[in-house]
């Protein structure tokens, strides 16, 4: 078993404890739909499961493919739909 | 593509979703922390299609408009009060998508697993049922949590005997077809699979609509927590690359859920525990529970509040849920503009479960066109209740009740407030004398300081805002 991606692993949600910490609770909500977005990430594993053999495994890859693209591109925008409206007088 | 380019480039788009995140600290930096992420999606996307060998370009293509229709019409059209059913369901398709490349990589493998003497990569096989498990677990639930808040699935708490015991079973039953996959292969992935689907239904059901804020927030983190592990999937399927990016974004948004998880319990001074388990907070309309002592309360005219309201310096609005509910923001921002012209100071006190998810009331009166500084957090607003002159709550109930602070007995003692008591009048406009979520009356409407407005939130703005002016 590989130290190195567990390393990565625990830092990173370290990393992630201390920045979203800082998020103030006003901005939880786009917080929320961005970070949604990001889980979408999953996008380049699902673009890399169509090359899986087998018919079905490409298919599945396909799927996923639509699935995590309705997080990203949904997300992104209905964030910054609603960080346009944060305004100050 | 070299592999030192492809991990440089995954690298630049973990460092964009990070700084992206890092710039939602403040509203004015927000924006554009949200657009930097999305480079960073982007360049994610680029460098996999570039690096993956014998891709079918076009079939990625046509998944991908597919998607983006998809997502882009959801976002564009969804109102700022449907804002949890949108997160909820963007959730279930996170997690769906992590657990469909779990599925693909374990159909791809499935061979290996079962065939004897072949060397089975332990990390793996464990990383694909974690991720088949978190991601269908989360598919599922997910769209149960929307059912319940878009009113197609009811808000009570569904519940049978043996609820407990028979999720144990199920869970049981999951590291048992675990473990045999070496011996049953596909039969038992698809007994994973189903039974995780089961679970995430039977996980959210016995939940009420009013703790909602929590299960979605949980279902965040879950939905991160599913892309991590289908990063150590591809990280042992080879993937080593791509697999360490999903693993540092997985962290993140599973993270930032599991914060906003503890923040929503908090809020509720409940245990995460006591929510997923307790089968509490029912539906929007509770009756009253018609015991306890007699309020003595005292109903005024917008005409009387209005006078009230000239001789004050300092207003704290106290918006709650019905507000949104009767569509009255931006009747409360002609209000308050009303009255910061005349000099006055107007802030506006948000309590963390005001709304239906983690910072929605904020985002309900920023639509309105309300400024961001005036939105001010439980904490931060608390000591501003002792020299304030009005505070006026709207469709607020639990969230201002005095008995989380003194009675032992009340369901929701020990839950934060807001101390609006402590201001020289509270106002309380509400539709009728119904109790709150938790069914319990509320002895502030019987104070000496406090009057009651009672009409719907929007008409009475606006027949405030008349009278304001006629003076």
């Amino acid at each position: 078993m590989d130290i190195t991606i567990l390393t990565i692993f625990v830092l990173a949600v370290f990393v992630g404890f201390e920045i979203i910490t800082k998020v103030p609770p006003t901005l939880h909500t786009p917080l929320m739909s961005g970070s949604n977005a990001i889980s979408g990430i999953a996008i380049i594993g699902a673009i890399l499961a169509t090359v899986v053999d087998g018919k079905i495994g490409m298919w599945l890859g396909f799927i996923a493919v639509i699935f995590a693209m309705i997080n990203v591109i949904g997300g992104f925008l209905v964030t910054d739909r609603m960080l346009k409206m944060f305004k100050r007088k | 593509m070299d592999n030192f380019y492809l991990d440089l480039a995954y690298l630049v788009s973990a460092v964009c979703f990070i700084y992206g995140l890092k710039m939602l600290s403040h509203p004015k930096t927000a924006r554009n922390g949200n657009m930097i992420a999305t480079i960073g999606m982007l360049i994610a996307v680029i460098t996999t299609v570039l690096s993956g060998t014998s891709l079918d370009i076009k079939m990625i293509a046509i998944a991908m408009i597919i998607g983006s229709i998809i997502g882009a019409f959801f976002a564009v059209r969804v109102e700022m009060t449907q804002m949890p059913q949108l997160v909820a369901i963007f959730n279930g398709f996170g997690g769906g998508a992590s657990a469909l490349v779990a599925s693909a990589e374990f159909i791809k493998n499935s061979e290996n697993f079962i065939m004897p003497g072949q060397e089975i990569s332990m990390l793996l096989l464990i990383s694909i049922i974690l991720s088949l498990l978190i991601g269908t677990l989360t598919f599922t639930g997910s769209f149960i949590a929307f059912g319940k808040l878009q009113g197609l699935v009811t808000t009570k708490p569904v519940t049978f005997t043996g609820q407990q015991l028979f999720n144990a079973l199920i869970a049981i039953i999951i590291i048992a077809a675990s473990y045999m996959v070496p011996t049953y292969g596909l039969s038992s992935f698809y007994t994973i699979i189903i039974l995780s689907g089961l679970l995430g239904i039977l996980l959210v059901i016995p939940i009420g609509g009013a703790d909602m804020p929590v299960v979605i927030s949980l279902l965040n983190s879950y939905s991160g927590i599913a892309a991590a592990m289908t990063g150590f999937v591809l990280y042992g399927a080879g993937q080593q690359s791509a697999g360490s990016a999903l693993i540092i974004c997985g962290s993140l948004v599973g993270a930032s859920g599991m914060i906003l998880t503890q923040i929503m319990c908090k809020g509720m001074n409940r245990s995460l525990a006591n929510v997923i388990f307790g089968a509490v907070g029912g539906d929007d309309s509770v009756g009253a529970s018609g015991e306890g002592q007699q309020l003595n309360i005292k109903s005024y005219s917008t005409e009387e509040a209005a006078m009230i309201f000239d001789a004050a310096e300092k207003i704290i609005v106290v918006p709650g849920y019905g507000l949104a509910v009767a569509q009255a923001q931006h009747a409360v921002r002609e209000v308050a503009e009303f009255l910061e012209d005349k000099g006055k100071k107007v802030l506006y006190a948000i309590h963390p479960v005001a709304g239906r998810m983690p910072g929605h009331m904020n985002v309900l009166l920023a639509e309105a066109n309300i400024s961001y500084e005036q939105l001010k957090d439980l904490d931060e607003i608390n000591p501003e209740f002792e020299d304030c002159d009005v505070a006026l709550v709207l469709g607020a109930n639990d969230v201002v009740n005095p008995a989380a602070r003194s009675d032992k007995s009340s369901p929701i003692y020990g839950m934060p407030i807001l101390n609006v008591d402590k201001a020289r009048t509270v106002m309380v406009n509400k539709r009728s004398m119904n109790a709150g979520f938790a069914g319990i009356q509320n002895e502030l409407f019987g104070y000496d300081n406090t009057i009651m407005i009672f009409g719907d939130a929007k008409d009475m703005l606006t027949s405030l805002l008349n009278d304001l002016k006629e003076l």
